[in-house]
């Protein structure tokens, strides 16, 4: 591999298709990682329009917009969404870039399956978005399915399992091909224990995924079968029980947040070393708690169905063990902290997002904890409590780690630096319309707003009117963020293969932009 | 698109007026009137301290570092990575202070677990979209629906107070009685939910789940459905009236007094002006939400009644819509079992007369009660 | 390199396979799990042996019927509530009508409130062991024959016996279509 300019290296080793169909054949883990982020970022800004209209619907008491129906099918979708087309893509896309470049790989282990995994997605999500023009609408039950409301829907609702199904196939055949390059393709000397964080953390979400979402193939198909084909699994007529599809649905549910947030954990470990100049603190704790996130992740499920009802043996089970993650979770914060103590920090705007990310991460783990005992989730579930909860984890959590990701490789994928100032300008928006959005949350659930409702109360309005203030800030300044993005490709500073000053592993020793092809004689570890 | 911005442009200018009319800010759960909700109050209060400690503790040092230890300020770094000490501390802590905080809450499960020895009995149902309340020991039954005008929906009246959380029925309990609540669903998932009481129960249908309460002071409570039940999950308000023991025994008489004037009711014959007059009530309550209060329906989803086959078509198979649904699979259930004879005969000559539908004609109890029997029901095919 | 891939590759596959059953084989975990702790039990018929009755204690039975929606019956409790001795033969009347002009059959499903009480009805006699049709306009009455095991939880004092009838056409409560709505 030579140093030369690598647009003009990879027609060096095949002939290759240009055009469209470049991207739909390749199967080289650079461009497919680049799919991923792209499509993952169209899509955020697809569910966040809608996350716009549905907070100015609730801008004020009333029904302004739209009709009560439309606004279900808003907030159905925005989850739906969210989750399966942002933020799960956007972990992939990452893992596609880095763990081949962190592991010291040529390529994924299998690049046609890799290629398929991706074009399934965008096949999922028109099928999801183009139901918004088939008659009765979109899918309207909420992103958790429960039946009887979801037999209850249109034709919609059957193109949504299918849907899921595809997505399902799609993360299944990802995680199949990010195990197998993990655990087959590690350079030479290259241990699991030393392995950086960010390839732990995938690792064990991919097991997660492989656990976890044919488990929701299973229930979606139960619900597919109860609506077309007579069958009872969760209609009571028939000897079956709906609640039983909660049961299900959770004990996929569970894993799927940990599967959102562990990625992210890695990231975060990637990054607090590398701007504190100093090795991350407690790296086999950092694995240890990790493993037992995601084992303790299938015990705690029916935590998110306090009110339907259990034995109190039951409740109290699962009010134990979603206690007890709250452990491993905090060993993780602390040795965040710890990492940066005495370490030499620099802010850049990774670094400024890793910050925020281990603050109100540790919010909405916060939250969590209160949630987590039954008595007071009583109250609060269904509320915007758990609105607030789950978007401090979600997008203070999750999505603040992929800015992070972005800023902190984007040196490495495009060979230039991005703009600092405007990276800074990003942040400060994002953190600022962030909290302005959901810290009320917090208090409009404890006043008893319902979630998933239209309208609302007068008592309700100065908080919601704060809310809808900050998602116009925050929704408007990640333009700044798709902005700033096309000007590093295009231009900015040329950045060194190092990049950042702390930074270490494989992916730092390539040169910037990474070339088309990496690593095809491994490298040696020592 | 334009509209759109139009609208937020002139949200953000009424929000300003706004402000003061309408904010009211509250940062805790509701003032609890049981002793399970106060519990629950408390129980909240404590571990927000607690998280609130933890959080300044841990991020005081952090911001402690994030100052001092600065390569800006020439702070050179450390290279240590582990510290099992330390390590093995921070693992135990937490877990003797969850062990400290999960003695406290599951005291309070097996407290809100607990629904024996009731003074009295309610089974409530969820509907798709309204509550109904049926006092097993009193033999008082009803329904509950929003009684919020659509005109403060659609913004075109003033809003009251109590906007959307106001009902016709209200359920009347008494004051310091246990009251143990059945709470089942009669077509999806719904929540009966009353902040107050420390009480929120998913309604499913085809179980009954129980709970209970012990309101402790006299007043009126309000609560939402809990849990996404369709188009109108929003517009299905609880209200809870909590009385005196004399009140509450007034109230029981005057229910059961009602039911025999309504049953009274069944075998009188109306004229047209009376039935549309107490139509039009039970139109709002229960056909409203789908047909709209103008009759026109939502295109594409809910047929109009203005102008419609049935309600300008032969009377029989009008009633026989109202009583036993529409063809089955569609959206239309029957209301045999939630309106009497008198409330359909009301209903159905409202929709023969409202808007521009000029029939003139008039459905009569005895009508009602004949197509309750089936008899009426075989000249009408079309309806199966 | 390869056939590691490969093993890798085949194991994986057969796990999410493998998890894919798992979420069905949840289906009859879920029931055992249910019949053990005794939510959701009792529509089995019960054969008792032991009648021994405890007159030391009174339990207090609540009656309650729900008809789903999509069944244009009307069922009813003839009895709102009895206070027993757990041991005692216990017989209560349901009522039942059609009042449409067709034949329907309806399935009554039970439910318990506490939920944990199921457990402890040993019934004998029940309509809702099987499917009941009713002719049109037809009214029956259905008894429910079943002894309260005396081991019955000593702080259960008052209990419930609900059931409710579904019809079990599964069209008639798939309503609420709204694409499918006519338009009459």
């Amino acid at each position: 591999m030579s140093d030369a300019a690598h647009a003009h290296d990879a027609h060096g080793h095949h002939a290759q298709p240009t055009g469209i169909m470049r991207w739909l054949t390749t199967t080289n883990h650079k461009d497919i990682g680049s799919l991923y982020l792209w499509f993952s970022f169209f899509m955020l800004f697809v569910a966040g329009s809608m996350a716009l209209l549905i907070r100015s619907e609730l801008f004020e008491p009333g029904m302004q917009l739209m009709r009560p129906d439309f606004f279900n099918e808003l907030t159905t979708m925005h989850g739906l969404l969210m989750i399966f087309t942002v933020i799960m893509p956007a972990f992939t896309g990452f893992a596609n870039w880095q763990v081949p470049l962190m592991i010291g790989a040529p390529d994924m282990a299998f690049p046609r399956m890799n290629n398929w995994s991706f074009w399934l997605l965008p096949v999922a999500a028109i099928m999801l978005l183009g139901s918004f023009w088939l008659p009765g609408g979109a899918v309207a039950g909420g992103w958790t399915m429960y039946p009887p409301l979801f037999i209850q829907g249109g034709v919609s609702y059957d193109l949504t399992i299918l849907s899921v199904h595809i997505m399902g196939l799609s993360s299944i055949m990802g995680s199949i091909n990010i195990i197998t390059t993990i655990l087959n393709m590690r350079a030479p000397g290259l241990a699991l224990m030393k392995m950086p964080m960010f390839v732990w953390t995938w690792l064990i979400t991919a097991y997660l995924l492989i656990a976890t979402m044919p488990v929701l193939a299973g229930a979606v198909t139960m619900l597919l079968t109860d609506r077309n084909f007579g069958t009872h699994f969760f209609n009571a007529a028939g000897g079956g029980d709906p609640v039983m599809f909660q049961h299900i649905f959770w004990f996929f549910g569970h894993p799927e947040v940990y599967i959102l947030i562990l990625p992210a954990f890695g990231i975060i470990s990637q990054i607090i070393p590398t701007f504190s100049r100093k090795p991350l603190f407690g790296y086999a704790s950092m694995v240890y708690a990790t493993a037992s996130i995601a084992i303790l992740s299938f015990t705690v499920w029916a935590h998110h169905m306090f009110a339907v009802g259990m034995p109190v043996a039951a409740q109290l089970f699962f009010m134990f063990s979603t206690m007890l993650i709250a452990v491993p979770t905090g060993v993780k914060v602390f040795n965040w902290v710890a990492t940066m103590w005495k370490g030499s920090m620099t802010f850049e705007t990774p670094m400024l997002f890793a910050i925020a990310f281990v603050c109100l991460f540790t919010i909405g783990g916060f939250s969590g904890l209160v949630l987590a005992l039954a008595p007071v989730d009583i109250q609060l579930q269904d509320t915007y409590y758990v609105v607030a909860h789950f978007h401090y984890v979600l997008v203070s959590g999750a999505l603040f780690s992929i800015f992070a990701g972005i800023y902190y490789w984007l040196p490495k994928w495009t060979g230039h630096m991005y703009n600092e100032a405007l990276g800074k300008t990003h942040f400060w928006l994002s953190v600022i319309g962030m909290n302005t959005i959901f810290f009320p949350m917090h208090f409009l659930g404890l006043a008893g707003m319902p979630r998933r409702i239209p309208d609302y109360a007068l008592q309700f309005t100065g908080f919601n009117q704060i809310a809808t203030v900050g998602a116009f800030i925050f929704g408007f300044s990640q333009l700044l963020f798709l902005v700033l993005v096309l000007k590093t490709i295009k231009s900015g500073a040329k950045a060194t293969d190092q990049v950042w000053e702390g930074a270490e592993g494989l992916e730092w020793t390539v040169p910037s932009p990474a070339p088309y092809h990496t690593f095809e004689t491994a490298p040696v570890v020592k | 698109m334009k509209s759109m911005w139009q609208r937020v442009g002139a949200m953000g200018a009424v929000w300003a007026a706004s402000q003061s009319a309408l904010a009211n800010y509250a940062y805790n759960l509701q003032p609890p009137v049981s002793e399970v909700a106060r519990d629950v109050y408390h129980l909240h209060n404590v571990i927000m301290l607690v998280c609130v400690g933890i959080f300044i503790v841990v991020f005081g040092l952090m911001f402690y570092s994030l100052i001092k230890h600065r390569k800006s300020v020439g702070h050179k770094a450390a290279h240590f990575h582990e510290n099992t000490t330390v390590e093995i501390i921070w693992t135990i802590i937490p877990f003797i202070i969850l062990v400290g905080m999960a003695y406290p809450a599951a005291k309070i499960v097996i407290d809100m677990k607990n629904t024996s020895n009731p003074d009295m009995t309610v089974k409530i149902t969820g509907y798709q979209w309204k509550w109904g309340y049926d006092y097993l020991n009193e033999d008082v039954q009803f329904y509950s629906t929003l009684a919020t005008p659509r005109e403060q929906i659609n913004n075109t009246a003033p809003k009251d107070a109590n906007y959307l959380l106001e009902v016709d029925e209200p359920m009347v309990v008494p004051v310091g009685k246990r009251v143990r609540v059945l709470i089942t669903g009669n077509d999806v998932i719904h929540s009966w939910w009353v902040p107050a009481f420390g009480v929120k129960q998913d309604a499913i249908p085809g179980f009954i789940r129980d709970s209970w309460f012990t309101a402790d002071t006299i007043g009126t409570y309000r609560g939402q459905c809990a849990e996404l039940c369709g188009k109108d999950h929003g517009f299905m308000p609880i209200v809870v009236k909590v009385v005196s023991e004399a009140d509450y025994k007034a109230w029981v008489a005057q229910k059961k007094g009602t039911a025999r004037a309504m049953a009274a009711d069944n075998s009188k014959t109306f004229d047209v002006k009376e039935l549309v007059e107490r139509g039009e009530k039970v139109y709002q309550a229960n056909c409203a939400a789908c047909h709209q209060a103008n009759g026109m329906g939502l295109p594409g989803a809910f047929p109009a009644m203005n102008g419609s086959k049935v309600a300008t078509g032969p009377i029989a198979d009008h009633i026989n819509i109202v009583v036993h649904g529409g063809r089955p699979g569609t959206a239309m259930t029957g209301f045999a079992d939630r309106l009497s004879d008198v409330e359909i005969a009301a209903v159905v000559t409202y929709e023969r007369n409202a808007w521009d539908n000029k029939m003139g004609d008039a459905a009569q109890p005895a009508d009602i009660a004949a197509a309750r029997g089936g008899a009426a029901v075989a000249a009408a095919p079309a309806a199966q | 390199m390869a056939t590691g891939k490969s093993s890798t590759l085949t194991k994986l596959v057969i796990v999410a396979l493998g998890m894919f059953g798992f979420g069905f084989a949840l289906v009859p975990f879920y029931y055992k799990i249910c019949e053990v702790t005794g939510i959701n039990s009792g529509d089995e018929q019960s054969l008792v042996k032991n009648t021994q009755v405890d007159t030391s204690r009174w339990v207090t039975i609540e009656f309650d019927a729900n008809t789903n929606e999509g069944l244009p019956w009307q069922f009813k409790t003839t009895q709102r509530s009895v206070r027993v001795h757990p041991g005692q033969l216990v017989q209560v009347e349901y009522e039942v009508a059609n009042h449409s002009d067709h034949a329907i059959v309806g399935q009554a499903v039970p439910s318990y409130g506490p939920a944990r009480a199921g457990a402890f009805f040993k019934k004998i006699e029940c309509f809702c062991f099987t499917p009941q049709t009713l002719a049109a306009g037809e009214r029956r009455q259905m008894p429910v024959l079943f002894v309260l095991d005396p081991s019955i939880d000593k702080d259960l004092h008052t209990i419930t016996l609900s059931y409710t009838f579904f019809n079990t056409d599964p069209r008639a409560q798939t309503a609420r279509l709204p694409e499918k709505v006519p338009h009459v």
